[in-house]
């Protein structure tokens, strides 16, 4: 039953990545690029995270992956903020 | 399928370090430079070498390559020539590290491969003061190494004021950074840092008896004061203050200081006695965690400046 669970919801992760990665390479400028880069690998992060938390021996390690994951979802979030930012700055010539 | 996974990760370092050399662009260079850094991290777990692992992410990819990103923007901020003129292949430089390729091929093949830590390191474990091999061998068997390093890392920061002009010196380090306030950067700072704080004492704390230690868990901290400064949120001291030159020296001093008790209590210089070994070795982690987060910081932000010298 767990290992199911593992292999869906990691599957479903890797779909949303697969799409994502598809998005950043086949969108016309950086903002929509970004906006495939963010959403959609941050939720197969957290669609990997949740199924491998399914193979978790304790809770710590579940509360590990969750950490992670928003972690991960805080830094990436900031960052194509400050680069999407700066594309719009370097695009109106400052 | 491990083995696919391993030849996978093989494939990718090695088409990662050729964008890293090949590539056109030295931005594109430093990315994937981190990138390549990070890969390595992962073959280091698929070792299990996960000490060496946290260091590779933390030192090689993260730190060297903030390093590299602020050499790129002061060269480009100074209008000095950031990239390469197109086409043309430094010889120089090629034949260089070709050379040191091959030695490298060379000493690896010359050289005995080095066993396992085998019995005498089992042996000798007990009477470390600390269990995670890894820690023992650094901060213990061989100190001098360790101590070293921490003396190394304290002349590259010496070096690097040493570009300082003469009217900055008094200047806090490094240049102002405009953020705006309330915007993401300034959350972002907000945020990390009690994160981070946790993370990198953790990572000290643990070092003695799992993968962890000062370099490690040293980075993790610079790696929070760099995201306060970038962030506005704190303003990067000034070379004069005593309690930060403190810090900075306090690595190196406690360790040669155990150095000098295990000498006076008649087992040699920086040779530990078992007694004492274990609560030795965690003064040092902490100290040297702290010279270390302090330098490697200072080390990023950059030499004090006074911001009006943009020709």
């Amino acid at each position: 039953m767990t290992d199911l669970a593992t292999h869906v919801f990691t599957g479903l992760g890797v779909l949303f990545f697969l799409a994502g990665s598809v998005g950043f390479l086949r969108f016309p400028d950086i903002f929509s690029r970004l906006h495939a880069l963010t959403k959609a690998d941050n939720l197969g992060l957290g669609f990997i995270a949740l199924g491998v938390a399914f193979q978790a021996g304790s809770w710590r390690q579940v509360a590990l992956l969750a950490l992670i994951w928003a972690l991960v979802l805080l830094a990436a979030g900031t960052v194509s903020q400050l680069v999407a930012r700066h594309a719009l700055r370097e695009r109106d010539g400052r | 399928m491990t083995w696919a996974l391993d030849a996978t990760l093989c494939a990718m370092i090695l088409a990662v370090a050729l964008a890293t050399v090949l590539g056109r662009g030295v931005f594109r260079a430093i990315v994937f430079f981190v990138v390549y850094g990070l890969l390595l991290a992962l073959a280091w777990v698929r070792l299990d070498a996960v000490d060496v692992a946290l260091a590779e992410a933390a030192i090689g990819a993260g730190l060297t390559g903030v390093l590299f990103l602020a050499a790129f923007g002061r060269l480009a901020r100074s209008g000095a020539d950031a990239e390469p003129p197109p086409g043309r292949v430094n010889i120089a430089a090629a034949l260089a590290s070709a050379a040191l390729t091959g030695a490298l091929v060379w000493a690896w093949v010359a050289l005995p491969l080095p066993g396992r830590p085998g019995p005498e390191l089992a042996e000798a474990l007990p009477r470390a003061g600390v269990e995670n091999p890894v820690t023992a061998v650094l901060l213990n068997f061989r100190a001098w190494d360790t101590l070293l390093e921490s003396v190394v890392l304290l002349a590259a920061l010496v070096g690097l004021w040493m570009l300082a002009r003469d009217e900055a010196w008094t200047e806090p380090l490094g240049l102002p950074q405009h953020v705006r306030p309330g915007g993401v950067m300034a959350s972002f700072g907000r945020i990390l840092p009690p994160v981070g704080v946790l993370v990198g004492a953790y990572v000290v704390y643990v070092g003695a008896d799992r993968p962890g230690g000062a370099f490690q868990g040293g980075t993790v901290l610079a790696a929070v004061g760099i995201v306060a400064a970038l962030a506005g949120l704190v303003r990067p001291p000034r070379v004069t203050r005593r309690a930060w030159r403190a810090a900075l020296v306090a690595g190196p001093a406690v360790f040669l200081a155990a150095g000098l008790g295990g000498a006076a209590l008649g087992a040699g210089f920086l040779t530990l006695p078992e007694r004492i070994a274990g609560s030795a070795i965690f003064a040092i982690e902490i100290a040297l965690a702290l010279s270390i987060a302090v330098t490697l910081a200072f080390l990023v932000i950059g030499p004090p400046e006074t911001g009006l010298e943009d020709q």
